[in-house]
């Protein structure tokens, strides 16, 4: 059973239908990468699944489990999703390691002393140990987006996604957000992304998805969905997006 | 050395200090000027001496300005109860009016209205139907004192005033925050607790500074109702000593607290300014 699995997942905003009947399965410790033009329904998607968006239609699955009933609770789902953020949208009248203790404290009711250790941990598995007092204006654009990888990761969340994480980014900084995901990738972490990084996506995914005007084009794995795209709509997307 | 540069100075550097020394000299001529013709020609009016002797005379100043002095305790008593119920009250309508659920539907419909109301009639109006109508009913000691019912109308306008500012504050915090937030599992109050309000609060410090300055004003309101304040205290000066002084003096121990607090919120809003760059 695929640890996230979307069936038909339809959302439309007023008359514009952003996804279009997308199905996509996640299975458990796979790295998935959607890929597309802007505008093709990747972030909205990933919002989708994170309840952040509700569905017009179809059905989201998270170990078997549909999320996407209509009047279901939305909070205790979040809080098994982690998200990342293009814009890092850290909370910036809170230091780093505050950003990363919120969450489990008032989500699942511990104390800071509670977390510290293993919260900080994190923060010094990804080089961020003296960066933990900071407050994010005091953080390079890299090390800000590494601090919300760690406030998402804080919750222990069954699925990750990241949303065009390194967008934002100068490109010298892109890389220590991608060694990230490799590391997490090293440990099981079920991911899916949404990215523009087609180097990365080749290298790094289990799967890779095309997605265009909301529906998934073609998918497979990045040696043959990059290598050998069989459909004319990817070959486009491909001759443009990789040279 | 590039070529530019002599005696230490680029040529920048050079024409930039002569042309500051050039406005700093046009600057205190023109303010030299405007002075002395103010000095020159006020005294020359023909009710020049009469005014002098009526508002800037020196023996009512210094025998009134003690008593000024103590009157103006009260203000500071009154506007120093007041401001932070106004705080409580309006940053409690400002929620109210953000509440999203049919159940609070009732508490949106009051805090609109609340506004409403109370911004849309003068202060003081709202003092004397507050301050003379409450007390009318017939209300034992101590409920029959101006200087609660005075307070009350001036909590009730400043609240819809500050929750308003408040309201703008929310509304200034990014909508991606919230959805960062809603996604590490937040509830809808826990992200307006942790995340929203003390970012909103922190972007309107400025403006309610400025509230708090109207608010210190504005107390002299409830001289109409009955409290002896500095107002009304300069009142009675100018009764006993048929003279207009103790109003100067009034105004110059207003100005002494409105000024260093009109200066202090502007450097806020500047600083502010600038971080948002």
């Amino acid at each position: 059973m695929a640890k996230l699995a979307l069936r038909g997942v339809v959302k439309r905003f007023g008359d514009a239908t952003v996804c279009d009947g997308i199905d996509l399965d996640v299975d458990a410790g796979q790295m998935v990468c959607l890929i597309g033009a802007s505008g093709a329904g990747k972030s909205t998607l990933l919002r989708c699944i994170n309840l952040l968006e509700p569905i017009e239609d179809g059905e989201i699955r998270l170990d078997g489990e549909d999320i996407s009933v209509p009047g279901l609770d939305p909070h205790p789902v979040r809080a098994r999703i982690g998200m990342v953020f293009q814009n890092f949208n850290l909370f910036p009248h809170m230091t780093a390691i505050e950003n990363a203790m919120l969450a489990p404290r008032r989500v699942h009711n511990k104390t800071r002393d509670d977390v510290r250790d293993e919260i900080e941990a994190l923060f010094t598995r990804f080089g961020l140990a003296d960066r933990m007092q900071n407050y994010p204006d005091q953080l390079s654009g890299g090390q800000q987006q590494r601090v919300a990888i760690v406030r998402a990761l804080a919750m222990r969340p069954d699925v990750m996604l990241f949303d065009e994480i390194t967008s934002a980014l100068d490109p010298q900084l892109v890389g220590e957000v991608l060694d990230v995901l490799l590391a997490l990738k090293a440990e099981g972490m079920t991911m899916l992304l949404a990215t523009h990084e087609m180097g990365f996506a080749r290298e790094a995914a289990d799967k890779v998805c095309f997605l265009k005007d909301g529906k998934v084009i073609e998918e497979g794995p990045p040696a043959q969905l990059f290598d050998a795209p069989q459909h004319p709509e990817t070959q486009r997307f491909l001759a443009r997006a990789v040279k | 050395m590039r070529g530019t540069r002599a005696a230490g100075l680029t040529r920048r550097e050079k024409y930039d200090a002569a042309q500051r020394r050039r406005s700093l000299l046009i600057a205190a001529t023109s303010t030299a000027l405007v002075l002395a013709a103010l000095i020159v020609f006020i005294p020359m009016a023909p009710g020049w001496e009469k005014v002098q002797s009526s508002f800037f005379n020196g023996a009512v100043l210094a025998k009134s300005f003690p008593k000024l002095l103590d009157a103006f305790l009260v203000n500071v008593m009154i506007f120093a109860w007041s401001a932070p119920l106004i705080a409580l009250l309006g940053l409690a309508i400002a929620l109210a009016r953000d509440a999203k659920s049919p159940a609070l539907f009732p508490l949106r419909l009051f805090g609109a209205a609340f506004t409403d109301i109370f911004r849309g009639v003068p202060v003081i109006l709202t003092v004397y139907l507050i301050g003379f109508g409450i007390p009318g009913l017939g209300l034992p000691r101590p409920w029959n004192s101006p200087y609660i019912w005075g307070s009350l109308a001036l909590i009730l306008t400043y609240s819809a005033y500050v929750a308003e500012i408040f309201r703008s504050g929310i509304d200034s915090v990014h909508h991606s925050q919230r959805a960062a937030a809603l996604s590490l599992g937040l509830s809808e109050r826990q992200v307006m607790r942790d995340v929203v309000l003390p970012q909103a609060v922190r972007n309107v410090v400025p403006s309610q500074m400025n509230m708090l300055i109207a608010l210190q004003k504005d107390v002299s309101l409830l001289s109409f109702i009955g409290p002896v304040e500095i107002f009304r205290q300069a009142g009675v000066f100018k009764s006993l000593l048929a003279n207009f002084t103790p109003y100067v003096g009034a105004a110059l121990i207003f100005l002494a607290v409105t000024i260093p607090a009109t200066r202090y919120a502007d450097y806020l809003m500047a600083k502010q300014s600038q971080a948002r760059r």
